[in-house]
């Protein structure tokens, strides 16, 4: 294993991600604390309780899931298609490196930064909403689980992109919508039969639930179901890297 | 007295040839061998390949078939050895734009495995004039700047075999002669280098050995004076004390040329050949009376030779 060079990538990302401190920590925080008063204030006021938790702290989980999943994914992915881009990733293919190592720090970093930018959102939920967090280790282990997997997703997006467009596209139009389909703003047990089965073929049902699980001990789906599926797609990301590094495809021709 | 063996070549290549997925073949089985020390120059028209084959041995482009292993080491199975033994200076100028030149060159040396040495840093970017620019952000360097941060950059993991793409392309007088300075001194350190130029005088200058790529096949590779003796040939030109109103008589035998105002003949002759012809002219001349005041030779210069070549080719 070539650890310098890890650390070197790792460190080279996270320095980016102070370069752009605005763009990268303070405005997702900005933005949840507006989801907060709009959600929370404004229209909690008006919906009781879900499951026997105020409406403020149960969209808490779902904030943090939405944050932590377009974070992940768009840094992971611009961290990758930048030097694409630039063309300065000819160092990366040329280093001797093995591409675990590669996704080791382009990934490590991504979700780093999103698993720190999910604890500030919970920092500042709490300011507005009285929380508890009943799984503390499971709550941690599905932020990370969750980082890690949407951060290898991101990855392989910026690796296929091949414009600014087709960067932007899968965050925008699938990732957006599947979070806020997912649960994170209600309880899909609030939803007509029909449309809860419908949602079980969101991922982010999974996600949202499981984590929603560690903080109040209530879900969606089982504990155990959520784990599974979160560990499927992280499976499933790990296959596609390797597909990729194994056939060179977009990086090497 | 026990002979010792021949240094194994830093660099093997053994019939490489790479087709791109549109069909389009950019290496036609290419064998050639690098020996440790020496300053390589890959001469070649634009298209021709050479920028292929530094890419698929640095790992940038994958082979189609052929190998290559650089110090004895596969670059598809030990790639870890063969490209730790590797500079690259790309033809592009791709930096980063955000990054100062320090944290840059010190992230290519971690990248490549290489543990801190600040110390090596400082003196990578001292030989390079860089010193001073050491905490700009490389988007505020000029474009020869940036050139020299990539070669800092290739240089701060201290390679054993550097290639140098193009690196004195878009490049001012002064900077170029600088650039051959590094070089010159790296080769005194014991780094092989290979470097692709269109400045043929560049590559006279520098090179020990050349190799011509054209449309994906290296058509030769010779030492580069065998290949200005081989295929080059001399012009002896003489200065004439009185000037002559024709050509003597009994000279035929010459390829003799007089200049239109009579003060020189010009003899072009064939270095290769058993005899020059030269003390044979200079004798005649002795005996016809012909005073000389001066005389010069010239040798055809490399840029003549690899015109010649090319074209011979199309």
């Amino acid at each position: 294993m070539n650890y310098t060079a890890v650390a070197a990538i790792y460190r080279f990302e996270m320095a980016r991600t102070f370069r752009t401190i605005m763009q990268s920590i303070i405005s997702p925080v900005i933005s949840t604390s507006l989801y907060f008063v709009v959600f929370g204030a404004a229209i909690g006021s008006r919906i009781q309780e879900v499951d026997g938790v105020s409406y403020g702290a149960f969209i808490v989980p779902g904030l943090i899931m939405l944050s932590l999943l377009q974070q992940s994914l768009t840094n992971a992915a611009f961290g990758i298609y930048f030097p694409k881009f630039t063309g300065t990733i000819y160092e990366i293919l040329s280093a001797p490196i093995s591409p675990i190592e590669i996704v080791l720090g382009y990934v490590g970093a991504a979700a780093t930064k999103s698993i720190a930018l999910g604890l500030i959102i919970l920092v500042t939920a709490s300011l507005f909403v009285d929380l508890h967090i009943e799984h503390p280790v499971w709550m941690l282990l599905f932020l990370v689980l969750t980082a890690v997997t949407f951060a290898m997703f991101g990855f392989i997006i910026g690796i296929w992109a091949d414009g600014f467009e087709k960067l932007q596209i899968v965050p925008l139009l699938i990732v957006t919508p599947l979070a806020f389909l997912g649960g994170s703003f209600y309880s899909i047990k609030m939803l007509p039969p029909f449309w809860q089965e419908v949602s079980l073929v969101n991922p982010v049902v999974y996600l949202i639930s499981g984590f929603r699980w560690a903080f109040y001990g209530s879900s969606d789906v089982s504990i155990a179901v959520s784990l599974g599926m979160t560990l499927v797609f992280l499976a499933a990301t790990l296959a596609a890297v390797t597909y990729i590094f194994r056939t060179g495809w977009r990086l090497k021709s | 007295m026990p002979v010792s063996p021949p240094a194994p070549p830093i660099l093997s290549v053994a019939n490489v040839s790479k087709t791109y997925e549109g069909g389009f073949q950019a290496l036609k089985a290419i064998d050639l061998e690098i020996a440790r020390g020496e300053i390589f120059a890959l001469l070649g028209p634009n298209g021709a390949g050479k920028t292929t084959l530094i890419s698929i041995i640095c790992g940038i482009v994958n082979l189609s078939s052929g190998k290559v292993t650089v110090d004895g080491h596969d670059i598809g199975r030990d790639f870890r050895l063969a490209r730790s033994k590797i500079g690259l200076v790309p033809q592009e100028l791709t930096t980063d734009a955000f990054e100062s030149v320090w944290d840059t060159v010190s992230f290519s040396r971690g990248l490549f495995g290489k543990k801190k040495d600040p110390a090596h840093v400082e003196k990578v970017l001292r030989d390079l004039s860089l010193w001073e620019k050491r905490d700009n952000k490389i988007m505020t360097l000029s474009g020869g700047m940036k050139r020299r941060v990539l070669i800092a950059k290739a240089l701060s993991h201290e390679p054993e075999l550097l290639f140098l793409d193009e690196p004195t392309a878009g490049v001012d007088v002064a900077l170029r002669r600088e650039m051959w300075e590094v070089v010159r001194k790296l080769r005194e350190a014991g780094v092989t280098i290979i470097l692709t130029t269109h400045y043929i005088e560049e590559a006279e200058m520098m090179a020990d050995r050349i190799g011509v790529i054209s449309r994906g096949e290296l058509i030769l590779v010779e030492e580069k004076a065998e290949l200005m003796r081989k295929l080059g040939h001399k012009e002896l030109t003489l200065q004439l004390m009185e000037p002559l109103e024709r050509m003597p008589a009994g000279f035929t035998e010459f390829d003799l040329a007089l200049s239109p105002d009579g003060r020189s003949l010009t003899y072009s002759y064939d270095t290769n050949a058993e005899r020059t012809g030269i003390a044979s002219l200079m004798r005649r001349l002795a005996e016809e009376g012909i005073r000389l005041r001066d005389l010069s030779t010239k040798q055809s210069t490399l840029e003549e030779i690899f015109v010649n070549l090319v074209e011979e080719r199309v």
